[in-house]
């Protein structure tokens, strides 16, 4: 009888190739990677000059994502980029895909999107696997909401990567969080995973491995339970996973990588035995009552710095930790706002919907019912980019893409775009930005501009009302 | 890789939290494929330059003897954010080669590991005790021994030790070639993999 387990080290036990001495480094077999064009180009070059091949071509996929444009039109005159330095790095991603032999998403591909979101829809991440891609939202992404342990890397690792099929891997402690209760009408995963890192902090998972529990995870949607692994990062999680379930099955049935027939069968009948046992100790559990969360918003230049909607700008006098008081007055000072300044009703002057953490079908959806029969209001910016060509065209079927134009948002194509700001899509100093993207540090969407964090829906009522809002107000009310 | 073994030099303080690696290399440096380009100015960009060019005076590392800091250290969580490994390429063309610090994000460190540069983690007292020392051009010189892992601070004539991770402090010290290294048990990767894909014919 072996001692209880994990589903991570279960996950790390079936993918170590040996032990690396004492200090409890492993190598560890990695089963996919996700290649993009501003983090591969380096680990190209280092892989040719020392004369090294690609170990697993077809274990590998690369997209173009971050620097693409994503003018409302598609086509080889509009997916042509100026900038001389960023047309070189989507070039020679090519080059380095077709030396090698590894399959490109390139810009007017029907598969492309931002990395996470092409490889779940793909069906290329399954349970049980181990991913990595240099990119720190691979936690994520998508992956952990496979039952797969997905983390970023470094453009060196991804060499290794490259070259081995392997990392060298210290093994994380693992945390539990569990979620109980169910959250409320108009509440999602965004709003639950900003309630956590506010509550452990933006260095609360360092060295960690996170799994969800509880009911409120189970009821999530696969695409909910995405965000939530996906954002854990901002927590400083290296990894988060949810154990697989049927309504994950039903997910990834029928989808272009999945296997197929008598190998789908036997697929599943193991992926059920991926999940910790009843008596795994985890290093450390925390706990969530998803009933008691409201609608978040982020405040500050930090994930960690939120609070909800109902609620005031802090005051940093207030703050007893000195680094932390520190960080929250020149993170107000930044954001341009007053402790003891309400949140709801702050105005805005761009609205956001898209990234690899809210991207997704569900979240243009969520976004929708509040769109439909709206306006955006006078003044605002607004702009929708769905996390891959695939999710586009979904919403364009689904008549939501025109909920979005009608609404007066603009409809955009796949990528990165406004959430890392690497293409033509960013903002200029003091504009407020209402995004339901991951990062409000400073810069990130452009020098000097202004993120709140929040959910689709919450872009969306804030898109509409010119101002920060709790979306509940604009939702048809329970029973009416 | 450089090796690192000893170093003695000025230790630079930046004790915010938080400090992002958006903050460490703004976007608009991320445009290379090389590891060099434009790294050096977009280090830190905008708490070193007050203007396209222009430094600003009040910063640490635009003051002398900041200005020839070969050590950072930092506030919690340094690093945390995106997996751009451009933040370490850049840090080290400015000539900083190790970071002392409570916590880092992982990918962070993992990344300083890759390029020479130790990234020490201490308990938040002893940092707070260097970030003192640092932030005086009278105290700020110190030694950090990899081999004996110790940081020893001439102004306090305090010498403190610091635990690393050994498989880390070899290749640190050695400067050794990960990938080459691990090509070493290629027999045993392809070994491990034939008998995992045919135990999971679906992933193959």
């Amino acid at each position: 009888m072996s001692a209880p387990r994990t589903l991570y080290r279960r996950i790390v036990d079936a993918h170590t190739v040996r032990s690396l001495g004492e200090a409890g480094q492993i190598l560890l077999y990695v089963d996919r990677q996700v290649l993009n064009e501003y983090t591969s180009p380096q680990a190209f070059a280092a892989l040719h000059a020392a004369g090294r091949g690609v170990w697993r071509p077809q274990a590998t996929i690369a997209v173009v994502d971050h620097v693409n444009p994503t003018t409302p039109e598609r086509n080889a005159r509009t997916m042509v980029i100026v900038d001389a330095e960023r047309s070189l790095q989507v070039s020679l991603l090519a080059q380095n895909c077709a030396r090698h032999g590894i399959v490109l998403y390139d810009m007017l591909d029907a598969n492309q999107g931002i990395e996470h979101i092409v490889a779940s829809e793909q069906g290329l991440v399954l349970p049980g696997m181990v991913m990595a891609a240099g990119d720190s939202h691979t936690t994520t992404t998508t992956h952990g909401a496979m039952s797969a342990l997905g983390f970023g890397i470094g453009s060196s690792e991804i060499e290794h990567l490259l070259a081995t099929q392997t990392l060298v891997y210290t093994i994380q402690k693992s945390m539990r969080v569990d979620v109980r209760g169910q959250l409320g009408p108009g509440l999602t995963a965004k709003d639950l995973v900003l309630a956590l890192i506010r509550q452990i902090g933006a260095d609360g998972a360092t060295g960690q491995v996170i799994e969800y529990t509880g009911e409120a995870i189970r009821a999530l949607g696969v695409e909910g339970r995405l965000t939530l692994s996906n954002m854990s990062v901002e927590a400083a999680a290296r990894g988060a996973i949810v154990a697989p379930d049927d309504r994950l099955f039903d997910y990834l049935h029928g989808r272009q990588r999945v296997p197929k027939g008598a190998l789908w069968d036997q697929a599943v009948a193991a992926w059920r035995n991926l999940r910790s046992d009843d008596d795994a100790v985890f290093d450390r559990s925390v706990s969530l009552d998803a009933g008691l969360i409201a609608p978040m918003v982020t405040w500050g230049t930090s994930p960690d710095q939120g609070a909800t909607i109902d609620m005031a700008v802090p005051d940093p006098a207030t703050e007893s930790d000195a680094t932390r008081k520190r960080s929250a007055i020149r993170a107000l000072e930044y954001m341009g706002l007053q402790p003891g300044q309400p949140l709801d009703g702050l105005a805005i002057s761009h609205a956001f919907i898209g990234s690899c953490t809210n991207g997704r079908i569900d979240d243009l959806r969520d976004a929708a019912r509040v769109l439909r029969g709206r306006r955006v209001a006078p003044g605002v910016r607004a702009l929708a980019v769905p996390g891959s060509t695939a999710v586009r065209a979904q919403a364009e079927a689904e008549g939501i893409a025109q909920v979005f134009r009608d609404a007066g948002f603009e409809w955009r194509q796949a990528g990165c775009s406004m959430c890392v700001a690497m293409n033509d899509d960013h903002l200029v100093a003091g504009d407020r930005c209402a995004s339901s993207t991951n990062r409000n540090f400073e810069g990130r969407q452009g020098p000097g501009a202004r993120t709140h964090l929040m959910s689709p829906a919450m872009v969306a009522a804030a898109a509409v009302t010119g101002a920060l809002t709790d979306v509940r107000r604009l939702l048809p009310q329970p029973g009416s | 890789m450089e090796p690192f073994k000893s170093l003695t030099g000025v230790a630079a303080a930046l004790p915010m939290a938080n400090l992002d690696t958006d903050q460490i290399m703004p976007k608009q440096y991320l445009r290379g494929v090389d590891r060099e380009s434009g790294l050096a100015e977009g280090f830190l960009h905008d708490l070193r330059f007050e203007a396209p060019g222009r430094l600003r005076p009040d910063f640490i590392l635009n003051q002398a003897p900041w200005t020839n800091a070969t050590i950072l250290v930092t506030g919690p969580n340094y690093g945390c954010g995106s997996s751009r490994e451009h933040a370490v390429w850049g840090m080290r063309q400015l000539g900083l080669r190790c970071v002392i610090g409570s916590s880092f994000g992982g990918i962070f460190a993992d990344n300083c590991a890759r390029n020479g540069v130790p990234a020490i983690i201490l308990p938040l007292a002893e940092v707070d005790r260097l970030l003192a020392l640092a932030a005086n051009a009278a105290t700020c010189e110190m030694t950090v021994d990899l081999e004996s892992q110790t940081i020893s601070t001439p102004a306090d004539s305090r010498t403190l030790p610091f635990e690393f991770d050994p498989l880390r402090r070899h290749m640190l010290l050695k400067g050794l070639d990960a990938v080459g290294l691990t090509l070493e048990s290629a027999q045993d990767i392809r070994k491990f993999e034939q008998a995992y894909l045919h135990v999971q014919p679906w992933l193959a």
